[in-house]
């Protein structure tokens, strides 16, 4: 270690003065560009709360001399959207459902519009492929509650199933066949019936006594033959497809505590147009009529 | 040794640089913080507010206890995308009766400042109990304990008071009647008239569909209310705010 303090040179800049076990500290001045940013952000920051809200006042901000505001932007930005699809929206909240396919530029309009406000607003419940989920359908086949039309599905859209905040909204109710409606036998015994009809392994002599019990209580939704009916929402139970699941167990828990799905309705949230193209995009999809 | 230089005198005195440190934020702080309690504009007149009902008040204390502003935010920026998405931007007005307010910071999940009334009760309670059965990507976990939980109203009108005491208009009507209420908004049988006088477009149903009043049902009722007040027919924003 040099015992030799450091030759201070004229030409070096000062120290600040102080030493501390030999150490002395420069006072190099700030590099000069950096002082001169810092000044220049300090006028930059004048400027911009002249021009934008910035200064509180007694009843509000100063609203700066561009007028600009986050509130305003967004207006602007919606309405640029929509004027620049005002033509093919108002041709489409105008379409006949039935035409649409016909119409090439407004298909393809529809079903990309209808594919975004689905992920939007149904892939929640009906899954973002529109496969649905347990007691939530499955939009991709061609097994419809209330019908597969195009017609039917903006129907469904609308006015949702079972809500309460639409008059129109699809109904049907199915009764809790355990409350006091069938004894736990009877309850059994349609089970098995029901697994016949959908040809999966059944007990011979319970789907036979069954049959009688579906008569009696179940076909004047269910049909005759099981096959449902559209009208009421009553799924067709001779196929594999299931809402709520096609084991012994499952059925046992709908025929006993009965099924109460709701969809909410959609007309007061979503314009024509938007019904219009997500309806348009469900019945593409692979099941509609 | 020009004016610039004499910031050494600050420098070589600490108290002193403490004392005009803490001027200085509380100058900052001031001019950004305290304009809103007294700028007529902060908090916008509209329709249809209404301090949250016993049953959704204890929802959002269930809300906040789990911690669901962890990963979901209630605040929807004014920009088209978000919009376009969850529906008209927040307006301060409609947190004006939460403590504490519940805007959050980070979305790993959905904003849910307007998900009232977009998914049925059951949807809820599926997505509550096992968020993977009707979302299989989510990485939500799950709730379902929730609806074994039996509550009680014991402190319900405490709470109310609590709320009254920071700000929350809650009337001695409301205050009197809060343990009814509560038990009435869970209970589609009951006799809700005079609830749906207090607590205007509050929802009266068996949200869990089980009997009794579980935690499910308190946290659903929160849910199904959440930016369903303020009447938009009757609002027109302000642009300068």
């Amino acid at each position: 270690m040099s015992k030799k303090p450091t030759e201070v040179k004229d030409d070096e800049v000062e120290t600040t003065g102080h030493v501390w076990d030999g150490i002395e500290e420069y006072n190099n001045p700030l590099p000069r560009w950096w002082l001169w940013t810092l000044y220049a952000t300090i006028i930059w920051a004048i400027g911009y709360t002249i021009a934008y809200p910035a200064w509180p006042m007694i009843n509000g901000a100063t609203p700066g001399v561009l007028g600009w505001s986050s509130r305003g932007d967004v207006a602007a930005e919606i309405v640029a959207v929509d004027e620049a699809n005002a033509e093919i929206e108002s041709r489409l909240a105008a379409a006949d459902l039935t035409a649409i396919s016909d119409d090439t530029e407004l298909n393809t309009y529809a079903i990309n519009a209808g594919a975004a406000i689905f992920q939007t607003w149904c892939a929640q419940c009906h899954g973002s492929g529109a496969a649905g989920a347990k007691g939530y359908p499955n939009l991709l086949d061609d097994d419809w509650l209330w019908g597969g039309d195009i017609q039917s599905i903006h129907y469904t859209i609308s006015h949702g199933v079972r809500n309460e905040d639409d008059e129109d909204a699809r109904f049907s109710e199915m009764p809790a066949f355990g409350d006091d409606f069938l004894e736990p036998e009877q309850i059994d015994q349609v089970v098995h019936y029901v697994l016949k009809l959908s040809g999966q392994e059944s007990d011979a002599v319970k789907a036979g006594a069954g049959a009688e019990v579906f008569a009696e209580n179940c076909i004047s939704c269910h049909a005759e033959d099981g096959k449902g009916d559209r009208d009421q929402g009553a799924p067709n139970l001779t196929d594999a497809i299931w809402l709520y699941g096609g084991d012994e167990e499952t059925i046992r828990e709908t025929v006993t505590l009965a099924r109460y799905g709701v969809m909410p309705e959609w007309a007061t949230r979503l314009s024509e147009s938007d019904i219009n193209a997500v309806a348009t995009y469900i019945h593409q999809l692979g099941g509609g009529e | 040794m020009g004016f610039l230089d004499k910031h050494k005198v600050i420098e070589k005195n600490a108290t002193l640089l403490m004392v005009l440190s803490l001027g200085v934020v509380t100058i900052g702080g001031a001019v950004e913080i305290a304009p809103l309690f007294w700028l007529q504009n902060t908090i916008e007149d509209v329709e249809g507010m209404r301090p949250y009902s016993p049953l959704e008040l204890t929802g959002r204390d269930i809300y906040v206890r789990e911690g669901c502003y962890v990963c979901h935010s209630q605040m929807i920026r004014p920009l088209r995308d978000e919009v376009e998405r969850y529906g008209h931007y927040s307006l301060a007005a409609e947190s004006m009766y939460d403590h504490p307010a519940q805007w959050g910071s980070k979305r790993t999940g959905p904003d849910l400042a307007r998900v009232g009334g977009r998914y049925s009760d059951k949807w809820h309670l599926d997505h509550l109990t096992d968020p993977q059965s009707v979302v299989p990507v989510s990485i939500m976990p799950k709730y379902g304990f929730l609806t074994n939980k039996m509550i009680e109203p014991t402190y319900i009108e405490d709470l109310l008071k609590t709320h009254r005491f920071v700000g929350v208009p809650y009337t001695d009507d409301m205050i009197i009647n809060a343990k009814a209420d509560f038990i009435a908004q869970a209970d589609p049988d009951s006799d809700y008239d005079d609830f749906l006088v207090r607590y205007p477009k509050a929802q009266v149903r068996n949200f869990d569909n089980k009997a009794g009043v579980s935690e499910m049902d308190a946290l659903i009722a929160y849910l199904q209310m959440l930016g369903t007040l303020v009447d938009f027919s009757t609002f027109t924003p302000d642009a300068s705010r």
